[in-house]
């Protein structure tokens, strides 16, 4: 067991351990900062994966994108000092079970079937995503990007408090 | 013990219950949006661990990358969606949220 197994171990640890405390969290802000470990954690088996684009990307856009819309969503919905943000869960049991053998199922899947490996290829991966998008992925690039900007102006519209029908707020 | 690419698929199997679990359990909408971007996550990894090992190279971080772009334009839309159901229910409980009108 050489030194990136170990690493490997603590960012696998990271990742689940608080993706457990995510879901079972009373607090949901207990929650939402157990997800930036999670995203972090994450961010660190794809530095392992050869994947340093993406790993940037993942602390760029998860951390420092969704993570503070979320927490503002949380901010924003629920009375931060008040027991209301303690939020229920409901049939937890068989939700469990159900998704036990649901994870069980999947990693028997991954653990028997004969993947077809090869080689990896080693080295920086920015220019050769960035080409790739420029070639072969040019039409979902573009349409990616019109996604956005749909769902910039969506999002826009359906969280922009009308004025003049309810008098205020 | 030497890492493969099962021990990462593993992780990712983990998350994914998880995130389903989270899912379907928690009454909170913003919790519901944890579980997904979870669920979002694990798929991530399955991606670029097949890019490492199954010889996908490139394409699976490609892959990855629209996932990324599809969960922040996700996120936006759901945390807008989510405002709009607390300005007009005021509540968050997605038991009780169950008609489109006020």
């Amino acid at each position: 067991m050489d030194f990136v197994d170990i690493i490997f171990v603590v960012f696998a640890l990271i990742v689940v351990v608080s993706a457990f405390i995510v879901v079972f969290s009373r607090s949901i802000i207990r929650s939402a900062f157990s997800l930036l470990f999670t995203f972090f954690g994450v961010a660190g088996l794809y530095v392992l994966l050869n994947a340093d684009f993406l790993a940037v990307t993942q602390v760029l856009i998860y951390v420092g994108g969704i993570l503070i819309l979320i927490l503002f969503g949380v901010m924003l919905t629920t009375n931060v000092v008040s027991v209301e943000i303690k939020t229920g869960t409901l049939q937890t049991v068989p939700a469990a079970v159900i998704v036990a053998v649901l994870s069980g199922t999947i990693a028997g899947i991954f653990w028997f079937t004969e993947w077809h490996t090869a080689p990896a290829r080693e080295g920086p991966t920015t220019k050769a995503l960035g080409t790739l998008f420029m070639t072969d992925y040019l039409l979902p690039f573009e349409i990616a990007s019109i996604l956005l900007l749909v769902a910039l102006i969506g999002a826009a519209m359906i969280a922009r408090h009308e004025r003049g029908t309810e008098g205020g707020r | 013990m030497h890492i493969t690419l099962f021990h990462y698929l593993f992780v990712s199997a983990i998350l994914f219950g998880l995130g389903v679990f989270g899912i379907v359990t928690r009454r909170n909408a913003i919790m519901v949006l944890m579980g997904i971007e979870l669920v979002l996550n694990s798929a991530n990894i399955n991606f670029i661990a097949f890019s490492k090992f199954g010889g996908l190279n490139m394409a699976g971080q490609a892959a990855a990358v629209f996932v990324i772009i599809l969960a922040a334009a996700e996120a936006a839309v759901a945390l807008a969606i989510v405002l709009n159901i607390y300005q007009n229910f005021k509540t968050l409980n997605v038991d009780e949220v169950d008609e489109m009108r006020e």
